[in-house]
Parts: C-alpha cells; structure tokens; sequence
C-alpha cells in the first residue's frame, strides 16, 4: 500500500439524501467486505498501539482489525467480544473521534482508521452468519446478582458476570429490553433488530430476563437483598426529561424529547395506525437543544412528514453537544438551524395547541463552569415563530425511584447516585451502579465502561464475601 | 405473558377483569394503576387498580369500551392472555383516619372506588358515597359500594336513576359535616365535584388519569398543573388536591389525540385494518 492510499479512509455508504427523509431505514449503511479488508489494510498494527487507551471497554483493537485484514471475520468478532459484548451497538453509536480514533497515529498525517466502521462490519457480518455463544464454564463461584435497567451499562454488567458464572437476573421497567437504545435512538441510526440481537446473545450467556419489573415499586432495593440477592446493579439511566419552566409548556403540541422518542421509537408511532400509539407532527417543527437527543428528534420529525424542521440552540455552532457526524446528517437532510436562539414563550390557539414561540436572539459572554461562553440574551431581540410542533431536548435527569426507596444510598443535589469512580461502589453495601444514574446523561459507551467496572468489583466483592 | 383469569360484564361495554400478576398484586394499594398492553403492536393504557386477589395472584382492574384498545380489550376472555402488565406504578391514595368522608365515584371508577372504600373503613373512617353515572347503564358497583359505606348515594347526568346531576351534594353539604374526599371519574366530573366542595372548604381529593405512556415518569405525557406548577400524574399523583388542579387545560391535553382515536377506530373497525404491501 502506497503513502497516499494509506492517508485517506475507506468512506462509508449512506443512503441517499432525497430517499432517506421519508423513511426510517439505517442511514449509515456499513462496509462490504472489500472496504473493510482495504480499510483494515490501512492499520500500522503498532507495536505499542495507544488506539486501545481511548477505549472504555479496553478492546484489543489491532488484533481485530488484523483478524479482519486477514479475512477471518468470525474471529474478529470474537476479538471483539471478548472485551465487548455490543460491538454492533458500539460500532455504530459510539463517539469514536474522541477515543480510539483521536489516538491513532495515521490520524498524524491522514484520517484515522475507521475503528468504528470496522467493529460494525465484523459485528454485522457474525450477525448474518448466527451468533456464536462461549459455551458455559464450569465455574467456582456462587452467588445471585440483580442487574437494575437493560440500557447499555446493565447489559454490559449482566454480561460480564454471566461470562464469570453468577446467576444473573435483570430487571427492566418497560416492556422491552435494551434501554435508551430501545426507546431514545431511532431506528435510522440504531436498528432494533440490532438491539435485540445483541439482547439475545447475552440472554444466551444465561442471563434472566424480566421486563415490566419497576424496582422501586414492584420491589425495592432491600427486598430485592431478601429475595435472595447477593449484589445488586444499579444502571437505571436518565430517564426523566427537563423542561424548560418556561410559560405555554403544557399546551398540546408541546412535547419533551423523551416522549416524542418514545413515541416513535419504543411504540413505532410512525408506523400508526397499524401500531396502536400515535403521534401528531404538522407543517413546522422547532426541536430545542443542541445535543445528539435534538438530532435524533429533528430528524424523526422529518422522517415523519414535517414540512421545515428547525434545530434551535441558544450557543453557536461551535458548542453544538452533538456527534459533528449527526449535525452533519442532519443539516444535509435539509434541518435548519436557528444558532444563539432561546424559546421565552410558547403561545397557542383556543384548543390548547401550540401555535408560535416567542424567541429572544443570544449572545456569547463570559466563558461559563463548562468551560464553554455563556449565551447572554440580547435585549428587544424577542421574534415569534410560526410551529405546529415543539419537542423540547433540553437534557434528562436521574429517575428518582430508587433513591427515594432506598436508605443508605446517597446522592447528589442533581440526583445522581455518589459512587467511588473506580468500583462503581455506592454508599450501601452490595450496592453498585454505573451509567447515566450516575454520570448524567453521557454516552452509550461510557455508561458500558461503568458497567464493565462495576462488574469487576462486584466479582470481586462476592469472591471475599465468600471467603474465596 | 398474563392471563385473564376471569371477565365479567358488570354494565354494558364495562368489564372487570382480572389478571394473574403474582407480584404485582402483593405490592398494590388502592389508588394506584397498572400499565398493560395487549400485544406487540399495541399501546401502553393506564388502568387504576381495582383489586387484588392475593390467594389467587391477581389483579382486578374495570375497564369501559371505548377506545380501539379497551374494544379490543373487551373481546378477550378468560383464559386470554395479554402481552404486557407493569405496576403497581403512581402512589396510593392517602388512606388516613380522617374521619367521616365524602367519596364520588364516576362510571367505570366506581371499582377503584369500591378498593379505596374498603381500605378507608378498615381505617375506621365512615364513609358516604356517590355512585354517578351518565345514564343508569353506566353505573356499576351499587351493591358493592352500598355495602361498603354507612351512607349511599346514586346520580345520572340524564336522571334515569337517582338524584339527576352532581348538584344534589350541596344540600348534603350544607347538612353534614365531612373531614375529606376522594372523586374518582372522568376529569369533567371530577371538576364538578371539586366546585361543589371548595365553597366548604372540604379537601377533595382527585385520580388523575391523564394521557400516559410509560408510567414510570419518563415521557412527560401526563403532566398537569397544580397550584401553579407542572406535575407529572404518574410519578406525583395520581391523586392531587383537586382544588389546586388547572382543570381547563387537563381538559385540553386530554383531547390531544381524538382525530387519531377517530381514525384508528375508523380504519380498524369500518375498513378492516392496515394493510401493508
């Protein structure tokens, strides 16, 4: 491979721009096998690779990719799950410019590998060909674990300590596994039926399943201790969304991102009325944030039939919290943004529909405690703007069901749970948690980091509780 | 899965059900609600818990077949099984000894009201209870609530049993002295009954059955305004201080998917469902 090959990444296909907007099919539609051994091709394999520190879940990346480069697929999955029991979900939704990808020296003079691309490839293609399951090892230790949530930290923990040998039962609240995989990220970036693979293999790794179980409610922390449980994990998400305070939120037409996604994703609302839940969109949709949760929701607002999707963001382009891939997407699907904008009001009609939003114009001050400048607003700048659809994602916060029933189990005045970072150990022995309960609302690989950890410990923990 | 394990007709178009939930029946308490759907395809209803029968493992719930879900629902027998049911979600009522209370009861809610009832006389509290309805089919739980409370009486919108309309609590009121209340029933009657006890300054409580999703306080779907400030019924409520309520604009958010409703039942029921090529 000349120099000049080796600088430019093999692209991706995507569906085309003018299709796209009126389905709900994947945008991104993976390597063939060619682009994958061509894109492979481009790795150093480094002796000293510094790729796999960018890592949460610690993957051996060059031997993957080798595995692949060599045409041995099945055994580049392997690799992968080794370290990673979503590599499907991983490889498609994880923020690779800021972790492995940032740390690869072709990054220097070129593009980084695409590691991202490639673990979806390998991960697909063991997908297509059946799913293999480690067969169960005959193990030593002994011990019932409860895993709290099916979003991407409970399914990581169930995994790893079914791989160790526990009996492991998780607990979901809604009616389908998977969590904000299920029901916040839409179909056109996170296939369901990826999701679900992916739940099957670890329920194949002997994990119980139980679904509709809200702990906090059907059972509490305590009881679930009675029941017979050793060691418990805590990875119930952010589950609640905020709104802005703001007068006019409750008129019809005004929606918090959580339920707009809900809606569509978890109840396929876009599919009504063969499914049963709708949803109503209208001509002009203003989605209010700048994270990845905006992206999603503008552009299933598209999908859905609106005629002119607005993003509105009180800072400016350069803060955008989301992936630059998905602002991409998005602006290319024809999504208008509307920069250094804040909602004031919403107005409605005698129905109780929203009808316009009263907006005021920002500026940039002072850099804030996030490092990032302060949005000021600019006085007398207040416009109106004509919607039929508002969804606000403005962020979530922690469910409050388990703090709340739980004594011991100390939280933070943003109702997150206080854990020791390494261990993922909360305040209440046996007790541990991971994910956005604790961070806030991160990402999908961050959250299967602190179940990674969290499962380390609690193996740890049930290995001296019995005097192992 | 979750069985029906017996259905009965307890008024036209209104149905008791009861379903094996094991779990869920060992953690119920009057006032608070179940979230069932019945297949894949299907959405997430609430129901307010009726019931429960701890020897058998079940959960009762009454449900009136009016949308395309509960229609559904009402066709199913025991025996049946439905795909999805989670609870108990909400709080319970607030189950005091409070003293002599004044209970409303609306429709297909007398059942829910009838679990309340039990709970408050085993509280030693007495008890008074409307059994209301628009017409006299509409009423279901007379003999039950009867039984239940030490004073008892039924109303109808159009008079066709009982006292006709609400406005005979006034003169009950102007009477008798009572320590709280509890009203059950669709959000009109419910805003009736809270302006006919705010002159007396007679706490009522109201259930709030406001459009829901997942029940557990994530979607926001439910949320209403009380005294001033946005609550979510399933995670605050169900039951709130019925005089601190916005009822005008509960009223509008519980109208935001009628055209849908109507076209579902329309599609579904005239032109015999979706078909997809």
């Amino acid at each position: 491979m000349d120099k000049e090959q080796r600088k430019h990444e093999v692209p991706m296909a995507k569906q085309d721009v003018l299709e796209r907007i009126h389905n709900f099919y994947e945008v991104a539609l993976g390597y063939t096998e060619e682009q994958a051994v061509a894109e492979a091709e481009r790795c150093l394999q480094c002796p000293k690779p510094s790729c796999i520190q960018g890592c949460p879940v610690e993957i051996d990346i060059p031997a993957f990719i080798k595995e692949i480069k060599d045409g041995n697929f099945l055994a580049a999955s392997a690799k992968l799950k080794e370290k990673n029991s979503l590599p499907a979900i991983c490889g498609r939704v994880c923020p690779q410019e800021n972790q492995c990808q940032k740390f690869c020296v072709l990054g220097k003079m070129g593009d980084p590998i695409s590691i991202g691309r490639l673990e979806r490839f390998a991960s697909d293609y063991e997908q297509l060909k059946g799913v293999t399951v480690p067969p169960k090892q005959e193990s030593s230790v002994k011990g019932r674990v409860a895993i709290v949530g099916s979003g991407p930290a409970g399914l990581t923990a169930a995994a790893d300590l079914a791989k160790l040998g526990y009996e492991v039962v998780m607990f979901e609240s809604l009616h389908s596994t998977g969590g904000v995989l299920m029901y916040g990220i839409p179909e056109f970036r996170m296939p369901k039926k990826i999701v679900q693979a992916e739940v099957d293999y670890i329920k194949k790794l002997g994990v119980e399943v139980k679904t509709n179980y809200t702990i906090g409610k059907i059972f509490t922390i305590n009881e679930l201790f009675a029941s017979g449980f050793d060691a418990i994990f805590v990875g119930s998400g952010a589950g609640l969304p905020r709104f802005m305070r703001i007068p006019g939120e409750n008129f019809g037409g005004v929606y918090s991102a959580n339920e707009f996604l809900i809606r569509v994703n978890l109840m396929k609302a876009y599919l009504f009325p063969e499914y049963d839940t709708p949803i109503r969109i209208g001509k002009k949709v203003a989605v209010i944030g700048g994270g990845n949760v905006a992206m999603d929701s503008a552009r299933s607002a598209l999908r859905l039939g609106a005629e002119e999707v607005y993003i509105v963001y009180r800072r400016s382009k350069q803060e955008l919290p989301a992936r630059a891939e998905e602002a991409e997407n998005a602006e290319e699907e024809g999504i208008i943004f509307r920069f250094l904008t804040n909602p004031v009001k919403f107005l409605g009609d005698e129905s109780g529909w929203v009808k316009e939003i009263e907006c005021i114009k920002m500026e940039l001050g002072e850099p804030d405690a996030s490092g990032r400048r302060r949005p000021l607003p600019i006085e007398g700048s207040e416009f109106i703007m004509d919607v039929d659809t508002a969804v606000i994602a403005i962020g979530q916060t922690p469910n409050p069901l388990i703090q709340r029933t739980t004594e011991g189990l100390e939280t933070t005045k943003w109702g997150t749970i206080v854990v020791q970072e390494e261990t993922g150990e909360t305040t209440k022995k046996g007790v541990y948690a991971g994910g956005d309960v604790v961070s806030g609302a991160a990402t999908v690989i961050s959250a299967m980091g602190a179940g990674k950890r969290a499962a380390r410990s609690i193996h740890k923990y049930l290995m001296s509780k019995n005097g192992a | 899965m979750y069985e029906i394990v017996a259905k009965r007709e307890v008024a036209p178009n209104i149905y008791l059900i009861e379903l094996a939930a094991e779990d869920v029946a060992k953690k119920s308490q009057p006032g608070q609600f179940v979230i069932l759907r019945l297949d894949d395809k299907g959405e997430r209803i609430p129901l307010t818990i009726a019931g429960v029968d701890l020897e058998k493992g079940t959960v009762a719930a009454a449900v009136h077949s009016v949308g395309r879900t509960t229609k559904k629902l009402a066709k199913m027998n025991a025996g049946d099984s439905i795909m999805d049911l989670s609870g108990p979600l909400g709080n319970p009522a607030e189950i005091g000894k409070f003293g002599r209370v004044l209970l409303v009861g609306g429709g297909v809610w007398c059942a829910p009201l009838y679990y309340v009832a039990q709970a408050l006389r085993e509280k030693g509290n007495e008890v008074a209870t409307v059994a209301a309805g628009r017409t006299k089919n509409d009423l279901i739980f007379e003999k039950e609530l009867k039984e239940v409370s030490n004073e008892f009486y039924v109303a109808t919108d159009d008079g066709s049993k009982g006292y006709q309309g609400l406005s005979f609590l006034k003169d009950v009121l102007k009477t008798q002295k009572f320590d709280h209340s509890i009203a059950m029933g669709p959000v009109v009657m419910l805003q009736t009954v809270t302006e006919i006890t705010k002159p007396y300054s007679l706490k009522t409580m109201v259930t709030l059955a406001s459009i829901m999703v997942d029940g557990t306080g994530m979607c926001g779907s439910c949320r209403v305004t009380v005294a001033g400030e946005t609550k979510f019924a399933c995670m605050d409520g169900p039951e709130f201080d019925g005089h601190q309520v916005d009822f005008e604009q509960l009223i509008k958010r519980q109208r935001i998917y009628l055209p849908e409703e109507r076209m579902a039942s329309m599609i579904h029921e005239k032109l015999g469902g979706v078909k997809r090529g």
